[in-house]
């Protein structure tokens, strides 16, 4: 047998949990230590899965199955695909530095890390689960960490709220999601939940066409998705810097990725029946995410609607229902992750100095944090597509896949990137250069060496993802292979 | 044959990478050695772009040193470079002015460090505009070119000078500069990068020499409209983006104020190697691609190219500011090279075309010269005076002979002097273009003549009239680093003046190829 590397990635931090739990509360450190350890760990088993996955074999690796409740047909399977690879590697990325930047927190921070972890091993779960029950299970255990991080260590003014409405949100999405999990379950008849059994169901077109919108508008939620984007700017707003972090980074992928493979992949038909004015909704986020988050005041919030501009791009790229537009999805996938989690990381480490985020009170910031400058504008430039950068890898082939289905989206949609540009060189203008306000003068500082630790690591990625898409790309495009079949061969 | 040849491409593009990276990890307060640092590190894409010129074979057809690499495989694009006449002109011009741009930059004192590295990366995005002959790799470097140049005009650009924008709200002029040229380049981008995204979904491939081939032989009806109409829209969609960045009036109204705001040496460079990216991308891409579409709407061109000659040297005339002056005179210049590249798409081969092709090449290389001198003479007066108001000037000759000689020097070059090189080209335009389009070219004449009357005028405000009294004792002569740095420039608008085959050689065999 060999050894099980998914289940060690998946219940590495929930293990690590329940040791840090254990820890007596005031030894704060080496409640830290044994976060950092932990998330080092799972990054390093993710980096391994991730380079071990046989790109020329193809298909589902690393499979394992243990049968759980075998009266109702659950059972314990993982794999990993070229589609949720690149997702295993974001997370594992995404928990280390999230925990680096997490350093400082000093408000019960052993609480902090157990709920942290928790929602990790749920995020690794999704992604990984080859069984819809075990995909829904881990997906709650994912979303519901997610309250007490917002609702406990957000911020102060909006916490209740931002957390009650993320938090409701995306369980009536669940809810919805799972009516239509369950019939599949039901009218499939194989008395099992296994997706790769019931991808071979052959649902009837009525049924598939049926259910298709609620499993995937239900997951979309999570995603993003207009016009249930709400809850995202405002949960994003209100979480703690390294939830923040795993919430746009991480967490909005979950609902795109479960989308895709719960939806798209066993109701290929459906797909193809909505996919056209699925397609208008995310040209809604698309270009509206990107003029709303050009008129915020706050930092945080351009950074939120950035996302839901981006995520958008994501499911664009789904709906066109191509080759191209799959890959640019899955790339954009990681890139955004990454790209938003340095983002979130910055706007935390100006707001722990200067304590406010509105930017015309900001200002001038590059003199005394040079590194968090340069990674911001790094983020920034993934962000506005720029070529040389894993924006522009991302994005082309989902404009290329628009081009292919429905042109003049294609065309509306660009729009967003000028004015992302706009608003990236107005953030970047007003928070890092200019003046610095008189306020601020002697009391800013620079950031800790985890913190630029954490910022050069996930600059890096954009840039390597950027140079040599190589590395990632063919192992989406065998991931997207699996996809096409489906599509085609339904 | 080996390494050194195979790959001579590649280490020219990439030795700016290389460079900056070495600049990266030098102590950043070590201000003299950063800048020697960087001079010296700048020389070696020159050494081997010269060599690389004794190697081209100008009696070849075709693409030479070609190198390709599978980059993105998934949609069909490869790191695929290669250098012809007018890109081997052109990569000779970007890194000759990069040394002495980087010279001219010794007077800077913030920031050095970030300075020369930003210089090195706009190095590496202009080099690969030139070599690319890939679509997307070519889209790649013409956009990450922007990104260097913003900061340099962001950062180190003149700190004078407010502008109001909507609301009242005043911001710094080398803000507002730098924001412009981002957001108006970015946007002309877009069309180029949705044209050229829907020519690789309909070709299924960004390979520059397949698509000449490809997409020109298509003739199915695309997404619903008629295939002439996909290519009329594509063809303006590249066409707009590359004339926003020559700039083609009215899409000019960048350049005043990024060349106004940037540092000298930033200057030096745009004028210098950015406006030959657009009329570049016009002969790489434009014609070969769209030979019918280019034909049809050569008149309207040719007609932008006539309205950016004229108005570009009235407006020069009308400045008084100097760098706005010089500014303004790169829309009248770069005009003739539209207009050149207008008339030969027009007649689309024949000896007229030719030489107007040949007139309009050797222009960009002459404009690269004469602009980037001009840039820098202004910016040496402005470094002593610090101002850049022709009033505040006047009869400074007898207080600087020797940069009074210089400055007549290039203004003449740029005026179109016989004997010096813009002469040479502009009558090849000119003279191309006649039989072509008439009364365009008649109507060009115009400009010609303001272009002698601003020129006359940045001489007469600086050079003569009565002694501005405030300045004696507080000017000093030109130095020998900055001679060092026109120097070379000088002896190259000279030598073309005098002899230009050695250069019209190389760009002949491709312009010829072009218009087969």
């Amino acid at each position: 047998m060999q050894f099980p590397i998914l289940s060690f990635i998946v219940f590495t931090p929930i293990v690590a949990a329940l040791i840090i739990f254990l820890i007596p509360e005031e030894r704060k450190s080496e409640v830290r230590v044994a976060a950092l350890a932990a998330a080092a760990f799972a990054l390093v088993l993710s980096i391994w899965a991730y380079f071990a996955y046989d790109v020329r074999a193809g298909g589902y690796q690393f499979v394992e199955q243990v049968s759980w409740i075998p009266a109702l047909g659950i059972s314990y399977k993982v794999g990993l695909d070229g589609m949720n690879a690149p997702l295993v590697l974001l997370t594992g990325v995404v928990m280390f530095t999230g925990v680096l930047i997490s350093w400082g927190i000093d408000d019960r921070p052993r609480e902090f890390f157990t709920f942290l972890f928790i929602l990790a091993t749920g995020v690794f779960g999704v992604f990984v689960s080859l069984d819809l029950f075990m995909l829904f299970f881990f997906y709650e255990i994912a979303v519901f960490p997610m309250y007490l991080l917002i609702a406990i260590w957000g911020w102060k003014e909006t916490r209740e709220y931002a957390a009650m409405k993320l938090t409701l949100y995306l369980f009536v999405g669940s809810v919805i999601a799972l009516v239509g999990a369950l019939a599949m379950y039901f009218t499939a008849g194989l008395g099992t939940f296994d997706i790769l059994e019931l991808e071979k169901a052959g649902f009837s077109r009525e049924f598939q066409i049926l259910w298709f919108p609620f499993v995937f508008i239900g997951f979309g939620v999570l995603g993003g998705i207009f016009p249930f984007h709400n809850w995202s700017p405002d949960g994003h707003v209100a979480a703690p810097t390294a939830v923040s972090m795993f919430h746009a980074g991480v967490l909005m992928k979950l609902g795109a990725f479960a989308a895709l493979r719960v939806g798209l992949m066993l109701l290929p038909e459906g797909a193809k029946f909505h996919m056209g004015w699925i397609i208008l909704l995310t040209l809604v986020n698309v270009v509206y995410g990107a003029f709303i988050a050009s008129v915020q005041t706050d930092f945080k919030y351009v950074i939120g609607f950035s996302s839901v501009s981006h995520m958008g791009l994501v499911l664009m790229g789904f709906a066109t229902l191509t080759r191209e537009g799959f890959i640019g999805s899955g790339i954009q996938m990681f890139s955004h992750g990454v790209m938003t989690a340095l983002f979130f990381a910055v706007v935390g480490m100006v707001y722990d100095q200067a304590h406010t985020r509105e930017i015309p009170k900001l200002g001038g910031f590059r003199k005394v944090m040079p590194v968090v400058a340069i990674a911001f504008i790094i983020g920034g430039l993934v962000s506005m597509g720029m070529p040389g950068f894993s924006g522009f890898i991302a994005e082309f082939p989902i404009f290329m896949g628009v081009w292919k289905s429905y042109p003049l989206i294609a065309i509306i949609a660009a729009i967003s990137i000028v004015i992302t540009a706009s608003y990236i060189i107005r953030v970047v203008g007003r928070v890092f250069y200019g003046k610095m306000p008189q306020e601020f003068e002697g009391h800013v500082h620079d950031v800790t060496v985890l913190d630029k630790i954490a910022l050069v690591f996930l600059s890096f990625i954009l840039i390597a993802l950027g140079v040599f898409p190589g590395w990632m790309v063919p192992l989406v495009e065998s991931g997207v292979e699996q996809i096409l079949r489906l599509l085609g061969g339904a | 044959m080996n390494f050194f040849t195979d790959h001579i491409l590649s280490i020219i593009l990439f030795s700016p990478v290389f460079a900056a990276a070495i600049l990266f990890f030098l102590p950043e307060n070590q201000e003299k050695l950063l800048k020697w640092v960087s001079f010296v590190l700048s020389l070696i894409p020159f050494g081997f772009s010269l060599a690389l010129w004794f190697l081209f074979d100008k009696n070849a057809a075709g693409f030479q040193f070609v190198e390709q690499f599978i980059w993105y495989a998934a949609i069909n694009s490869s790191y695929h470079v290669g250098v012809d006449g007018i890109a081997l002109s052109m990569v000779l011009l970007t890194t000759l002015l990069t040394p002495l741009a980087i010279l001219a930059s010794f007077s800077i004192k913030e920031n050095i460090k970030s300075y020369m590295i930003l210089f090195f990366l706009l190095e590496l995005g202009m080099l690969g505009v030139f070599l690319a002959l890939d679509l997307l790799i070519f889209f790649v470097f013409w956009e990450f070119g922007l990104v260097p140049m913003y900061f340099l005009i962001n950062q180190w650009g003149s700190e004078k000078g407010e502008r109001e924008i909507w609301g009242g709200l005043k911001v710094p002029a080398r803000t507002y500069a730098s924001f412009k040229f981002m957001i108006y380049t970015m946007a002309g981008s877009l069309g180029l990068l949705l044209a050229i995204q829907m020519i690789g979904v309909v070709a299924g491939t960004f390979d520059i020499p397949t698509l000449f081939e490809r997409w020109t032989s298509l003739d199915k009806s695309l997404f619903g409209l008629d295939i002439s109409v996909v290519k009329a829209i594509a063809f303006w969609a590249f066409t707009i983006a590359f004339a926003i960045k020559v700039p083609v009036w009215p899409f000019h109204t960048w350049l005043p104020d990024a060349h106004t705001e940037a540092p000298t040496a930033g200057s030096m460079i745009l004028a210098g190697v950015l406006l030959k990216l657009g009329a570049f991308g016009f002969l790489r891409l434009v014609l070969p691609l769209y030979p019918t579409e280019a034909q049809r709407y050569a008149p309207a061109l040719a007609f932008l190219a006539v309205m950016a000659i004229i108005f570009g040297a009235f407006a020069s005339f009308g400045q008084t500011d100097f760098k706005r002056l010089v500014a303004y005179s790169s829309v009248n210049h770069m005009g003739f090279v539209v207009l050149g590249i207008a008339a030969a798409a027009y007649a689309m081969g024949g000896e007229n075309a030719t030489i107007a092709l040949n007139g309009a090449v050797l222009q960009m290389f002459n404009h690269g010269l004469s602009a980037a001198g001009m840039f820098f003479l202004v910016g040496v007066i402005y470094e002593r005076t610090h101002t850049r108001d022709l009033n505040e000037y006047g009869g400074l000759f007898p207080l600087v002979p020797v940069y009074g000689g210089i400055l007549i020097f290039t203004s003449m070059a740029s005026l179109g002097l016989p004997g010096l090189n813009g002469f040479i080209s502009e009558f090849l335009v000119v003279r191309g273009s006649w039989p072509i389009f008439t009364l365009y070219t008649a109507l060009a004449m115009i400009g010609l003549l303001f272009t002698g009357a601003y020129i006359l005028k940045g001489i007469k405000q600086v050079l003569h009239g009565p002694l501005n009294e405030k300045w004696i004792g507080h000017l000093t002569e030109i130095n020998s680093r900055e001679i060092f740095v026109i120097a070379p420039l000088m002896v190259l608008m000279l030598w073309i003046g005098v002899w230009p085959a050695w250069i019209l050689d190389v760009i002949n065999r491709a312009v010829l190829a072009l218009l087969s």
